[in-house]
């Protein structure tokens, strides 16, 4: 039998691979990738919490997270899209011009 | 029944108005200076309907308000105006001698620069004037006594392209300033004083009224009047504040015998007057006002001797004039020292108008002669003039036997009172008495010197201009003749006593003074044959002053000289008028300006606004240090987030 | 329409700024025509205030607006709540007044970026009427910040030589003291909040009611005390005051002088002074003293000065210490005294502003030495500034006068008696510094040769200046206009003060306001 301990588990695997990807890569799509599986990763916790307690607020959550995921997905392209216009790259460390 | 007064003030007010806003356009002489007079006239007119109205009547005084001016909470002023013997005195003395100086700037001024200018201040002086004297409560004086002040500042910078002028001006209205302070600080205190008892006003009849309320020679008494004697100290050029007075002479002359002689620098004598309730109650004020009014006829006196120009004899002499005014009033002599105000107003706006005339008359010659580096104020320039202008000259004796003193003319009468009064009365004393006395011989002394040098003798004047000298035009020399007849009789009004007159004078005054007049009697000892010894001694010191100047200045021309050879330094520092303007500069003027750079560019720019800047930096500083952890990488802030979210998770997870 | 004035009068110019935003911004007569319209119409609107008698005989508040705005539950309600009384009537009425004549003065003076200025001005007047007509704490706090940026703005953009530093340093310094003033205000509505007290969101009205106990009262009237005291400026707060007058454009330093530190004063006598009374008689000692510092050092540091506006900046400290002194006098004369020297200060300073604006103008300098002999040449000039100069130096029947004497009188029949003579010698510096700058400006013979060919006043200079002129002698002669509607508010307000339960003996019974009752009653209270 899958308990909820299973589901979290995996969430916490998928965290944690997707905080690690978000900290070693460079690629900034990649990086992109890696956030949308922390993001994910909370969606299934929502989801099997949900079930668990039976209340369905967790599953409306879900359904908001995943409309921003989406609208970061856009927004983070179009950003992308105009980084590699200007530098010709899209490695996040070719972009520190945010600095003092 | 009195309610055309404050057409008095108002007609000169209308005049300055026109000629300060249309005068520039109507351009015509005659037409601007016409209205002025014209204004200042219709003054007059009213003003002696009102004293005549006075006359017959039975009640004294009389209050006439205009409007509510200020009423807040328990303060109510309003724009009233006072009528009673004394300000009767006062409107007849400002109007017809105003109307008569401004007759004479007519011919004084022609053909000056912005002639419309003079007269807007002319007629807004009086305006000024009229104010204080009329005024039935001490803040409409208020209005007044800085309208005059301000007034004052405005002709004597009139000339204000040279610097000395404004810079007269200027100080004038400082020095002024500072006695201002003292009578605002006097009002404050009053007020509080009364209404502590219950009674909350500033009008005068109220205050007279009410005085009893406070404590006879109480501090709070003795505190009211030293302050208000402060403000008369500045208006009225007493020591020690004076010293605007000399430097004032830069405006043009007829501003010298109007406001300078005749009415302004009275105003304090005339405020003493108006309060004089209170003062009578504090024996230590009517002390200080005596000692310093004596004191200051004397020094004002000394300075007089070694004055070359010939209207800063006459401002010296005003100065130590007012002084006897005031030795008047500190000894109790109140209807006195507005006698001798009245007198004085006559004969000195005589002389300096008759001044004026000489001034005039040589400027005249020496623009006919091109010549531009003499200076026509100059007493050494002089000399002779008798001949030349016999008008002037003999309005110009008339007066000068007048404030020497000499029997049967008008000073005679008001200055004897005043050193009867310093002898005898219960205020009085021999010191106080001996200074008068000795101010009168100097007066007389250094009057006729300036009479011998400017009429007498050989003429000493640039001998191309010299028969250039003309006498006057009329519109100088009625207002002359009127002043001179003025100070023959003048005087007669108040022929005392003892000389078989009634002193018509001090009975018109005695409702004012009545209050007070008990505090003041004259000793037991004040016999007649006293009276009469004290005035023969008086009349005795003036004829040696006249002698000593006939000995030094028609005799033995070359007395002068030798003399201020054989005490140099002596002759140096009354010269320098004895350096008071040198030593007010190096106590007040210099450290006010020394303590204004310091507290700007060592305080202000470097302590406080260091403190505010210093603020500023200390945030620029940390913030300059803590911006290195934004390295732009992005790695850095995401290992950043995650280490804060393990701590605080962790924090409250095992915590 | 009379329901809603405030609001209209408040909101016209914000609207109007819409408008500017629509107008092509090359195109500078309409934008300044259409913006001094805009102005005009506000001060038309406001009209019937100042004729309205009902001040004179009511001293609450009039014209009410009210409605709900936000309401979290009971957690947080502030409303939308305006009125005025005889305190803000004549600085509402100063506010749309002095608008028209800062506008009019931009005539010549600003061609770089007109739209922005003009839109600024519009949003600065919203801002500065809003706060004189709030009566919610929050509301007022809003406008009070909304005044704020405009300014920023105005010095910061089209302002002199230093204007970036002279900007910053306005803006942080008023904003570090209204971000106290935010804390203390948040305070003293959770306090009454959990006290039960009978609250109406931030409305004062209430707040006047609480009993604040007496620590909480210090605290709060140094956070009040401090963010006002910068905004008035008090020794030693005011050293921004000097580098925002100097950088600002002329339009600005008229408003900033006219309108801006009256916030400041008018922020203690609406706010920290009622909310806080106990706490205040601890605090008038100390208030009192740096009024009277401000007075004389103002005036010494003004006299030295060698730039014509910054003269002008410091004599404005000066100025507003003599308002001060009225206000913390606690009487009627005081109070009216400060209030009316506020309007003063306003029509006064205001008029010296727009003189240096003029010069400035014509030989982009303010440097004393410079000038000279400029009465040969600029004969109505000088006419005007000698008038506008008595005026400042409180010469008897001009405005200056009648403020200054009350405020010193008021403070002399309170137990400021000594502060008050210190005081009153204040007049004698500020004829020093006013004549002796107007001696070397104006007097002696033309100099400098750039001074040859100064044109006199234009009409519409002249214009600017007269209605100026007009106030300067309408409230030297007959001020009952204007206390007439004043007073029965301040009465109102003295009253209020006064029925607080004397606290402050147990605290502090030197000060203790009965001791002094009886001693010598403090004017206000004699036989009204």
């Amino acid at each position: 039998m899958i308990s909820v301990h299973h589901y979290l588990l995996l969430s916490a695997i998928l965290f944690s691979i997707g905080t690690l990807g978000v900290l070693t890569r460079k690629n900034a799509i990649v990086i992109f990738m890696c956030i949308e599986v922390m993001l994910n990763s909370v969606n299934l916790t929502f989801i099997a919490l949900s079930k668990h307690v039976g209340n369905m607020d967790g599953q409306i959550f879900v359904f908001f997270v995943m409309t921003v995921a989406a609208a970061e997905a856009a927004v983070g392209l179009a950003l992308m899209i105009a980084f590699f216009k200007n530098k010709e790259s899209i490695e996040v460390d070719d972009f520190n011009m945010l600095k003092w | 029944m009195y309610s055309n007064l404050w057409l008095i003030p108002f007609f000169p007010l209308v005049g300055s108005i026109i000629n300060g806003l249309f005068g520039k356009k109507i351009k015509n002489e005659k037409i601007i200076g016409g209205l002025a007079t014209l204004m200042m006239f219709l003054s007059f007119l009213v003003a002696t309907q009102n004293f005549l109205r006075l006359m017959g009547d039975n009640v004294k005084t009389h209050q006439v308000v205009i409007a509510s001016w200020i009423s807040v909470g328990n303060l109510q002023i309003d724009w009233g105006f006072l009528l009673d013997p004394l300000s009767a005195v006062m409107i007849m003395v400002v109007t017809g001698v105003g109307t008569l100086i401004h007759l004479y700037s007519i011919g004084y001024m022609h053909g000056e620069y912005s002639f419309y200018r003079f007269f807007c201040y002319l007629n807004l002086f009086a305006f000024a004037m009229l104010m204080l004297v009329l005024g039935g409560n001490a803040l409409v004086m208020f209005i007044g006594w800085e309208g005059v002040g301000l007034c004052s500042y405005l002709l004597i910078g009139y000339y204000f392209e040279k610097k000395s002028a404004s810079d007269a001006g200027k100080k004038a209205f400082v020095v002024n300033r500072i006695g201002d302070f003292g009578f605002l600080c006097g009002l404050f205190t009053l007020f509080w004083a009364l209404g502590s008892k219950g009674v909350w006003t500033i009008n005068f009849v109220e205050i007279a009224e009410n005085a009893h309320l406070l404590e006879t020679g109480g501090v709070v008494v003795t505190a009211v009047t030293l302050c208000f004697f402060l403000g008369a100290t500045g208006k009225s050029a007493q020591i020690p504040l004076y010293t605007w007075l000399p430097d004032a002479m830069e405006g043009p002359t007829p501003v010298s015998a109007l406001i300078h002689a005749a009415t302004m620098v009275t105003a304090g004598v005339y405020m003493i007057g108006r309060m004089n309730v209170l003062f009578a109650m504090s024996p230590t004020t009517m002390m200080t006002v005596a000692t310093v009014g004596g004191l200051t006829a004397f020094f004002a006196a000394t300075i007089g001797f070694a004055q070359n120009d010939i209207k800063r004899v006459l401002a010296y002499s005003t100065v130590s004039q007012l002084g006897y005014m005031f030795l008047a009033m500190g000894v109790g002599a109140f209807s006195a020292g507005i006698f001798h105000l009245m007198t004085h107003a006559f004969f000195k706006a005589c002389l300096f108008l008759g001044s004026g005339s000489v001034i005039h008359g040589l400027h005249h010659a020496y623009h006919h002669a091109h010549n531009h580096h003499d200076d026509p104020q100059d007493m050494r320039n002089m000399g002779g003039l008798r001949k030349k202008m016999p008008i002037t000259f003999i309005t110009f004796f008339v007066s000068t036997l007048a404030i020497c003193g000499v029997p049967l003319f008008s000073g005679f009468f008001s200055k004897d009172e005043i050193l009867w009064w310093a002898f005898g009365s219960t205020r009085g004393h021999w010191f106080l008495w001996a200074m008068g006395a000795v101010a009168a011989g100097m007066t007389a002394f250094y009057m006729f010197r300036l009479v011998f040098m400017t009429f007498f003798g050989e003429q000493k004047t640039d001998p191309k201009a010299k028969d250039h000298i003309p006498e006057s035009p009329l519109t100088i020399t009625i207002p002359l003749m009127v002043l001179g007849l003025l100070a023959v009789i003048g005087g007669y009004i108040g022929v005392p006593k003892i000389l078989g007159g009634s002193n018509r004078f001090e009975h018109w005054l005695a409702p004012v003074f009545e209050h007070t007049q008990h505090h003041f009697e004259i000793h037991a000892h004040g016999s007649h044959a006293t009276e009469y010894m004290m005035m023969g001694i008086s009349v005795g010191i003036a004829a040696f002053g006249i002698l000593l100047a006939w000995t030094m200045y028609v005799k033995n021309p070359d007395m002068p000289a030798k003399f201020t050879a054989k005490f140099p330094a002596l002759y140096k520092a009354v010269f320098n008028k004895w350096y008071i303007d040198e030593l007010y500069d190096f106590l007040f003027v210099n450290p006010c300006k020394k303590i204004g750079t310091f507290l700007w560019r060592g305080f202000d720019v470097k302590v406080v606004d260091g403190v505010v800047n210093g603020v500023a930096w200390v945030v620029k500083g940390v913030g300059s240090g803590l911006k290195y952890t934004q390295s732009g990488y992005l790695h850095n802030y995401a290992v950043a987030m995650v280490i804060g979210v393990v701590v605080i998770v962790g924090y409250y997870v095992f915590g | 329409m009379a329901d809603s004035l405030l609001s209209l009068m408040t909101f016209f110019p914000l609207l109007g700024m819409l408008f500017v935003l629509f107008i092509p911004k090359d195109n500078d007569g309409l934008l300044k025509g259409f913006t001094l319209v805009v102005t005009l119409i506000t001060f038309v609107i406001s009209l019937p205030l100042a004729f309205n008698d009902v001040f004179a005989t009511s001293g609450g508040m009039h014209y009410r607006e009210f409605a709900e705005w936000i309401n979290i539950g009971g957690f947080f309600q502030m409303n939308y709540n305006l009125g005025v009384d005889g305190i803000s009537l004549w600085l509402v009425m100063l506010t749309t007044f002095i608008m028209p004549i800062a506008v009019l003065s931009t005539w010549k003076a600003v061609e770089k970026n007109t739209k922005g200025f003009m839109a600024l001005l519009l949003l600065l007047e919203t801002g500065m009427l809003g706060a004189f007509v709030s009566l919610d704490l929050f509301l007022f706090y809003i406008f009070w910040e909304l005044m704020l940026i405009p300014m920023y703005f105005l010095i910061g953009i089209w302002g002199g030589k230093n204007r970036i530093y002279a900007a910053v340093k306005f803006f942080i310094y008023t904003a570090v003291g209204s971000l106290l003033m935010l804390v203390a205000i948040i305070f003293v509505y959770y306090y009454a909040v959990q006290s039960g007290a009978d609250i109406n969101g931030f409305g004062i009205q209430e707040f006047y009611k609480l009993d604040l106990p007496y620590n909480a009262q210090y605290w709060l009237f140094l956070a009040f005390g401090f963010s006002f005291a910068i905004k008035v400026p008090m020794f030693p707060l005011h050293t921004w005051l000097p580098d925002a007058h100097t950088e600002a454009p002329t339009a600005g330093s008229v408003i900033l002088a006219a309108v801006l530190l009256k916030m400041g004063t008018y922020g203690y006598v609406r706010f920290a002074m009622p909310l806080f009374p106990d706490a205040l008689q601890t605090f008038i000692p100390l208030l009192a003293t740096l009024c009277v510092i401000g007075i004389i050092y103002g005036s010494l540091v003004a006299m030295m000065q060698e730039d014509v506006k910054k003269l002008v900046a410091y004599s404005s400290v000066a100025h507003l210490g003599f308002v001060m002194l009225g206000v913390f006098a606690m009487n009627m004369q005081g109070m009216a005294g400060g209030m009316l020297q506020m309007i003063n200060h306003g029509v006064s300073t205001g008029a010296l502003f727009l003189i240096v604006g003029f010069i400035y103008e014509r030989r982009h300098t303010r440097l004393i030495t410079e000038f000279g002999g400029l009465a040969h040449k600029m004969p109505v000039f000088a006419t005007i500034f000698m008038i506008v100069t008595l005026s400042s130096i409180g010469l008897p029947g001009t405005n200056g006068f009648v403020g200054e004497f009350l405020a010193l009188m008021g403070a002399f029949e309170s137990g400021l008696r000594w502060y008050a003579v210190i005081a009153t010698s204040g007049v004698i510096f500020a004829a020093v510094y006013m004549l002796w700058m107007y001696q070397r400006v104006m007097l002696g013979t033309v100099t400098n040769p750039a001074n040859e060919n100064l044109k006199d006043l234009n009409a519409r200079e002249i214009v600017l200046m007269l209605p100026l002129l007009l106030f300067v002698f309408w409230i030297g002669v007959y001020p009952n206009t204007f206390f007439r509607k004043m007073n029965p508010a301040l009465e109102q307000m003295l009253t209020q003060m006064g029925h607080k339960p004397a606290i402050v003996e147990v605290h502090n019974p030197v000060a203790a306001p009965a001791a002094h009752a009886t001693e010598h009653a403090p004017a206000g209270h004699g036989h009204n």
